[in-house]
């Protein structure tokens, strides 16, 4: 039997210490009429079986050189973060309640939050929720309860309580980081309303402005954005601060090795730092396991969600590490918990911190300055083929808009029959983007794989423009 | 055995309330309710000209394994909050009724106190949940 | 940020490791999370680079391997849970939560009948129940569990209304018991206009024998990094599918696998107008989605059913033992489920031990603590899960360490007090992690 290790003179003598005749008597609560029959699923097959069945189906996806970004980013790992990640001691325990059984995950995800605020230019950080966008969701559940604080703080000598559940998401942020967030919040009575962006694919601000004439309790911004481009951040920070709402900066770890962080942003800076760790050590997977992460200044530490572990001594006076603050959390505090969140991503926070360590900052800076040449040497390249040009013209780090004149997502599709994952039909966010493709070019492209991206599409440009069949690929819902 | 001062007035929700002589009403959590808690490490207070009504929410105490909201035993104004809880919780479990005071309200209805539990009731509600 | 060299930075995280207990070191009966064996060969196939590599937004014709797997994955959930659709989407239990109590509230709105606020949740449930109802914007009304366990009937009966929305229920209960009462629950709650969400936190000890559908669930979600052994990871990643019935099988939410005749696509919006959307920025935890699919497929109809019935044994056998060795149950009428719950309320009253006394000194003994303080109602308590993949040596070596502990708390308490002795860190002061916050290296 797979996994059970009981003989059956063990099963005998356990029945016999139990006093039951059978292991069906065990089950005598269970009334007669929920008693199910045999499951309506296929027999065993023994691990040598499901892996050559699944290794068959993995074969039919191995990916060629990959040139779509759009949240996700193929970077190097280095062997020894999974090496790491894969000890049973890692993978195989559970959240570290019992802190004296758990040093190990403890220390690590304090060494997590130290690297993510130094990072983020940010005092604190949680020890990890789901993925990015559910870190946005998060984001905008604290900072509505934070704005709120402040509010009635602000507002106490009026004598009235001027609550706010609007945030206002300034640019270009990720659609599927969007929705998510407006459909974890929207039970809560919070509204998100979109700036949009303008023609140079940042924010609109002039509909900024006006989005901000009744004070909504945070903007969100991305860094840079869903578009690849940089966002106008300090003036975004300066007028949202202006208008008393609290800033939500969504980050791409990576980039931040770059631009300067979230925290010295305008004056004070970013109040809430939020993003995917995905880039940190994590492979493209599908879109999972990844990591949200959370920062911000110490003084929203109770409004921070998720798991924190604090340093602490033990009783010989020793330093230990444990979780903490733990009242705000849905074990203890029930329905009024800051979230219901209850697991972290612990796994994928020991690969980021392993990759981290690995790389530290001058590793991750030359990462960071790798993608971005490499993704200019990409840009140039595929512009030089007719008909392809860059569609925005602002500065970009690693991702940038083509316009390749006709259907993108026709042309993903055959670039992806040829053996390249070609970039994002942006059609599928934007309507008026149909004709553009969302390219990024991280450190693991090298320019021949570049020149063969470049040959791809100059060939499937240089025929003429076929009717789409297949249906597309997961769509914003 | 716990200490239930004669001269308070007691909710059932574990808070205690004195009537000063300039009027005020002083509130704060019983010594039953800080020896069940444990070691307190967090008080979060109303703010100071915050409107309260009695029975309402008006902060919250929590230990490292429990989380507890304080109810205002009656309606009125915040009129001080102890701040000395910011920076030094454990005041709560070594002196409830003194320097662990919570909050004070300017009253709108003194009254309101004689809806409350006396000790002797106080202690048999304790008694029983026991 | 560090700056160290690769041989240091591997050793010290290789050193660090040694500080846990994990399952592969040591036996885990933490209860309610089925801490059982993570096997191996489901890490290997979900590591596959044609499964690691793909992009989540990678176009279909390069997305087939991966779509056949969750789709596969929805179906063999879909035939344990005895529901009509699953959605794989949501990336932990409490997620799952979520989502499904956003589908009652989406079903409940989209007929109009928007007066229903309150979602019943027992008292003895995990936090994550009424936390998720009311991040749906409900109010959570907590319902007493009797003296034996089960709900209070005649309390449910007076709580349930025009205004219920719905009931979140875990079955077998977080008590360790199976509700007996389930189907009049069901007639209670459905009478009244209301909806069933099924907690699947304890899937494992029915999987094979019952199903929620068959109970009378119209919703649920199950842990996967429980029931199908996906590795906690300390402290995650886990994931939460959702199934249903028809009735609230529109709402479910996306991405959802589709298969049309041999090749399979996403589930479009034009395809599931009625949605709930979208819960994380791609496919929900996709890797572990992977590793419970093999699990599955190993374990197959007969495996499946073998796991609740020896996840039973074990906790039954396990319970007896520690009757016989004078430990106080919560529920001695009871069969246990897949765990069981013991008080050392006596311990506490004559000897000042608690139950995180005995569970710190059981670390000593290389075990780790079951649940302590879980269920909330029941005083000084551990909730115990040995799950299916212990053997019988292991249990009886449990019960050989707990009965010394006890013995000691009789002999020496001061040493059970002050445990554990014989780990990296004696017991750590929480009480100073909390009033005096560090939490990054460094700072004050």
């Amino acid at each position: 039997m797979p996994f059970i290790p009981h003989t059956d003179q063990d099963v005998a003598t356990m029945l016999d210490a139990i006093g039951a005749r059978s292991i069906d008597d065990l089950f005598d609560e269970i009334p007669g009429a929920l008693r199910c029959g045999p499951l309506d699923v296929p027999l065993g097959e023994r691990e040598m079986e499901v892996t050559a069945a699944l290794t068959q189906r993995a074969r039919r996806d191995e990916p060629g050189p990959c040139f779509l970004g759009a949240g996700a980013y193929d970077h190097h790992i280095p062997a020894a973060v999974w090496d790491i990640c894969s000890r049973g001691e890692y993978m195989t325990a559970y959240t570290p309640y019992q802190a004296e059984a758990s040093q190990g995950t403890l220390q690590l995800i304090h060494e997590f939050q130290t690297m993510m605020a130094a990072l983020t230019g940010m005092e604190v950080s949680n020890a990890s929720v789901y993925d990015g966008a559910s870190a946005l969701a998060e984001a905008v559940l604290m900072a509505v309860r934070a704005n709120r604080r402040t509010r009635r703080r602000g507002a106490a000598s009026a004598g009235r309580e001027t609550a706010t559940t609007r945030v206002v998401v300034a640019g270009a942020v990720h659609p599927h980081y969007v929705a998510t967030a407006r459909n974890i919040v929207q039970g809560q009575g919070i509204r998100l309303d979109a700036t949009g962006f303008d023609a140079n694919g940042t924010v609109d601000l002039a509909r900024f402005e006006a989005l901000l004439a009744e004070p909504p309790a945070a903007v969100i911004v991305q860094q840079p954005n869903c578009l690849g481009l940089l966002e106008p951040v300090d003036e975004v920070v300066a007028a949202a601060h202006a208008a008393g709402a609290l800033v939500i900066a969504a980050a791409n770890p990576i980039s931040l090795a770059l631009l300067a962080p979230p925290g010295d942003w305008h004056d004070r800076g970013a109040d809430i730092v939020c993003g995917d760790g995905q880039p940190l050590g994590i492979p493209l997977s599908s879109g999972g396991p990844y990591f949200g992460y959370i920062c911000t200044r110490r003084e929203f530490v109770r409004q921070l969600p998720g798991r924190i572990v604090g340093l602490t001594e033990d009783s010989g006076g020793q330093p230990g590490y444990a979780l903490t603050l733990q009242a705000r959390e849905q074990h203890i505090r029930r329905g009024k918990a800051t979230s219901n969140i209850c697991t972290n991503q612990g796994l994928l926070v020991t690969a980021a911190t392993v990759y981290m360590s690995l790389l530290g900052a001058a590793g991750l800076n030359a990462v960071a300055s790798r993608c971005h040449a490499q993704t200019r040497e990409l840009v140039t390249e595929l512009a030089s083929i007719d008909g392809v040009e860059r569609r925005f013209a602002g500065p970009f780090f690693h991702e940038c808009v083509l316009d390749i004149g006709r259907d993108a997502q026709d042309v993903a599709q055959q670039t992806a029959t040829a053996g390249i994952t070609g970039g994002l039909p942006l059609g599928r966010w934007y309507p008026d983007l149909a004709n553009c493709l969302l390219v990024c070019a991280t450190e693991k492209r090298s320019d021949a794989d570049i020149a063969a991206y470049r040959d791809v599409l100059r060939r499937i440009l240089a025929h003429p423009e076929q009717p789409a069949t297949a249906s597309a690929p997961e769509r914003t819902g | 055995m716990s200490e239930t001062p004669e001269e308070l007035h007691y909710a059932p929700s574990h808070e205690w309330a004195r009537l000063e002589e300039d009027g005020t009403v002083t509130v704060g959590i019983t010594d039953h309710a800080q020896d069940a808690l444990g070691d307190i490490v967090y008080v979060e207070l109303p703010d100071e000209e915050q409107q309260v009504e009695a029975g309402a929410e008006a902060g919250v105490v929590e230990s490292v394994k429990a989380a507890s909201d304080i109810y205002a035993p009656v309606t009125g104004v915040v009129i001080a909050a102890n701040e000395v809880l910011e920076d030094a919780p454990e005041r709560v479990n070594e002196d409830p009724y003194g320097d662990g005071w919570f909050f004070r309200i300017q009253p709108d209805d003194p009254g309101e106190l004689e809806d409350l539990l006396d000790a002797a009731a106080y202690d048999e509600m304790c008694s029983e949940e026991e | 940020m560090p700056e160290v060299s690769e041989l240091q930075a591997v050793r010290h995280y290789t050193n660090l490791s040694r500080r846990n207990f994990s399952i592969d070191n040591q036996f885990y009966p933490l209860g309610s999370c089925t801490m059982k064996y993570n096997p191996r060969g489901a890490h290997r196939v979900a590591s596959l680079p044609g499964f690691t590599g793909r992009h989540p937004l990678a176009e279909l014709p390069a997305s087939q391997g991966f779509l056949a797997c969750l789709h596969e994955l929805q179906e063999v959930l879909k035939a344990a849970t005895g529901m009509a659709a699953v959605s794989a989407a949501p990336m932990a239990g409490a997620q799952g939560e979520f989502a499904g109590i956003a589908m009652i509230r989406a079903y409940h709105d989209a007929r109009g009948d928007t007066e229903r606020r309150e979602i019943i949740v027992p008292d003895a449930a995990h936090g994550t129940n009424p936390a998720s109802a009311v991040m749906c914007g409900y109010v959570a009304r907590e319902v007493p569990v009797g003296a034996d366990g089960d709900v209070d009937f005649e309390a449910l009966k007076a709580a349930v209304g025009e205004q219920t929305a719905g009931i979140m229920l875990t079955n077998p209960s977080t008590c360790g018991v199976f509700e007996r009462r389930i189907a009049d629950i069901a007639d209670v709650v459905h009478d009244a206009g209301g909806l069933l969400y099924y907690d699947g936190a304890n899937l494992n000890a029915i999987l094979g024998t019952a199903r929620p559908g068959d109970m009378g669930f119209d919703v649920l979600h199950v842990n996967l990094h429980k029931t199908f052994a996906t590795p906690h990871g300390g402290g995650g990643p886990g994931a939460g599918p959702v199934g249903a019935n028809e009735r609230l099988a529109p709402y479910l939410p996306t991405p959802m696998a589709l298969r049309e005749g041999d090749a399979f696509r996403w589930l479009e919006p034009a395809d599931a107008p009625d949605s709930i959307g979208r819960l994380s920025a791609f496919a929900g935890n996709a890797g572990i989605l992977l590793r419970a699919l093999a699990y599955a497929r190993m374990l197959g109809r007969d495996g499946m059913r073998r796991v609740g019935e020896f996840a039973t044994l074990n906790a039954n056998y396990l319970m007896e033992r520690l009757r016989q060795a004078g430990v106080e149950l919560a529920y001695p009428e009871r069969r246990a489920s897949h765990e069981f719950v013991i008080t050392f309320r006596q311990e506490a009253k004559e000897f000042g031990i608690s139950a995180m006394d005995i569970a710190k000194r059981l670390l000593d003994h290389g075990i780790h603590a079951p649940t302590t303080y879980f269920p909330l109602l029941v005083p000084e308590c551990f909730l115990i899960e040995p799950t299916e993949t212990e053997t019988k040596e292991e249990l009886d070596a449990f019960v050989a360490a707990l009965t010394q502990v006890l013995g000691e708390v009789r002999t020496d308490p001061e040493r059970v007090k002050t445990a554990p002795h014989n780990l990296p860190s004696a017991r750590l002061d929480d009480v100073k992690a909390a009033r005096d916050l560090r939490l990054v290296h460094g700072a004050d």
